[in-house]
């Protein structure tokens, strides 16, 4: 698969302070990757040093097959970082104007994406009259202006209220659909979970896992159960060699496998001992449960 | 460059206050034109008519109406922090490098439409020059007229070394008003130092020093022409004499600057984490 950026043993010190430490990780074309990591996590470097606005310590970068500058490299890139970044006294459509003209696009296309994210009946009014929501769907309608190769997202729903985010989030899951690349920095993991296929973990600075959302952490899941036998079911499961631990929490028994078994054939397997659930679920820990694992584990 | 000087000039002229301040830089140069050919009448005593004292005869309007502007470069050195000043304020400066310009481009885009401004500043009032010069001018001959005709191009320099001066100070200190304020410092402490090399040796050498120092190899450039017309008056005054010239050094100094402001404003943009 095409490769959309590349990330080589990236380091940025700021003084004494490392917030990007050895970075290697590598964009393909289609994916949607999210960036996750706590706050100050380098999440934010990293992506600045990519879109030309921070400088690297040191490593290197590059853009698709790394033969253009990185700035020719960014008018095929649409990029938001933090907060929405407009000219207060220009208009929707005079901002979108003047990115057209950095980014070398026609202005037809400005109806097209101001459509995309409803704001086609506000664009005469001033940037200054608009909402946080509004802001951050203008600044999505602007990375879209070039129908970019990729989409980088930082912490795109930072502030908003539910409405705003659920809006955001609906735009960012359309976009993802059309195929378009998507590089998503978020500390919110649901949202994370949400739209990507594919995470890279960061913490102060170091990468701990890249790579499919659903192979994060080798786990084969756990089944949440309840039965009249609480206690008979309880020591069952203990004998068993197939479960790793067993957790109790009011009344709702959390059982952790160590070897594969679907819901079915441990349902049979209670029943042959004679023991009646009244509660079977089986599950995969969450992005956030996953994530917390991996972290911790390191600590 | 079009398409860069293109993308300034709509950032300024969309903003109010900008449009407001290019008006004015513009348009305050002639005012000062129309009220010296006033005539004014005291009382019917006697009437004063600056236009017939020989100002605006040719060569001598060239030095005089090119004096007299650069007074009002002001206005437009306003424009010229703020516009530095709003891309940080607004933090655009990082989401047009984001799009796609360069960091080169970015202080381009801003020194290309310096050199325009000072291009129109100079091209009209060298229209306003002429015209004005034909109208009460005693001499018509075009060798007279274009005589001199010097102090335009150092007038368009001296515009272009002032707000390069300008957009260096913008980018070091990111705030217009700190910006306008470094530009006094500058001022008082180029006075300072030749206050020090007077104390140290003497006035002279103090003197040709101060002449490659920014502000006033600037000021140099066009010297003031009130001791040239009093000898226009009294010719026989050998001890008025003094060298208002337009020299190729001073201009050398000066571009040297620019060269050295614009080089600089780009190193610290370029080492700058935004």
């Amino acid at each position: 698969m095409e490769s959309i950026l590349t990330i080589n043993n990236l380091t940025k010190k700021f003084g004494a302070l490392t917030a990007v430490k050895d970075l290697s990780f590598t964009i393909k074309k289609g994916n949607v990757y999210g960036i996750l990591g706590p706050n100050g996590s380098g999440k934010s470097t990293t992506l600045g040093i990519v879109l030309n606005v921070v400088n690297k310590t040191q490593g290197d970068f590059k853009w698709f097959d790394g033969t253009i500058s990185t700035h020719n490299a960014l008018k095929k890139v649409g990029a938001i970082i933090e907060r929405p970044n407009f000219y207060p006294y220009m208009t929707a459509e005079q901002n979108l104007k003047l990115v057209c003209k950095i980014k070398g696009v026609a202005y037809s296309k400005i109806e097209e994406k101001l459509k995309i994210v409803g704001l086609e009946d506000r664009k005469n009014h001033k940037f200054s009259t608009y909402s946080l929501g509004m802001k951050q769907r203008l600044a999505i309608a602007s990375a879209l202006l070039n129908d970019p190769e990729i989409l980088i997202l930082d912490e795109p729903t930072n502030g908003l209220d539910p409405q705003g985010i659920h809006q955001i989030r609906q735009i960012i899951k359309d976009i993802a659909a059309s195929g378009t690349t998507i590089l998503l920095a978020s500390h919110l993991l649901d949202e994370v979970e949400k739209v990507c296929s594919h995470v890279v973990v960061l913490r102060k600075g170091e990468k701990l896992y890249s790579g499919r959302v659903d192979e994060m952490i080798s786990s084969h899941g756990f089944f949440e159960l309840k039965a009249d036998k609480q206690e008979d079911l309880i020591q069952l499961l203990e004998s068993n060699t197939t479960f790793k631990n067993i957790k109790v929490e009011n009344g709702l028994i959390t059982a952790f496998l160590n070897a594969p078994m679907d819901a079915t054939s441990f349902n049979k397997l209670m029943f042959e001992k004679g023991i009646i659930l009244s509660h079977l679920v089986k599950r995969k820990e969450s992005l956030e449960e996953q994530f917390l694992q991996l972290t911790d584990n390191l600590n | 460059m079009l398409r860069l000087l293109n993308l300034e000039l709509q950032k300024l002229l969309l903003n109010k206050t900008s449009k407001v301040l290019i008006f004015v830089s513009f348009i305050l140069p002639f005012t000062v034109l129309i009220l010296s050919s006033i005539k004014i009448n005291f009382f019917g005593f006697f009437t004063l008519e600056l236009g017939e004292l020989g100002i605006f005869n040719f060569p001598i309007i060239w030095h005089i109406t090119t004096f007299f502007a650069s007074q009002f470069k002001f206005f437009f050195a306003i424009v010229v922090v703020s516009m530095i000043g709003n891309e940080y304020s607004n933090k655009t400066i990082k989401q047009n490098l984001i799009d796609g310009l360069s960091k080169k481009e970015f202080i381009l885009s801003k020194f290309y439409t310096i050199v325009f401004f000072s291009l129109i500043a100079t091209v009209l009032i060298a229209l306003a020059s002429f015209f004005i010069g034909l109208y009460y001018s005693s001499y018509t001959e075009a060798s007279i007229i274009f005589r001199e005709t010097n102090f335009l191009i150092a007038y368009f320099v001296k515009l272009v070394g002032f707000f390069s001066l300008c957009l260096f100070f913008g980018m070091l200190v990111k705030r217009s008003a700190f910006a306008l304020a470094f530009l006094f410092i500058l001022y008082i402490f180029e006075y300072i130092v030749l206050g020090l090399i007077t104390w140290q040796s003497n006035y002279e050498l103090a003197e040709k020093i101060q002449n490659f120092f920014p502000l006033k190899s600037m000021y140099k450039l066009i010297d003031q022409p009130f001791q040239r017309i009093m000898m226009t008056k009294f010719p026989d005054k050998t001890d008025l004499a003094y060298d208002y010239a337009v020299h190729w050094y001073e201009l050398a100094i000066v571009i040297g600057w620019i060269a050295l402001f614009v080089f600089l404003s780009y190193k610290i943009l370029k080492k700058r984490d935004l």
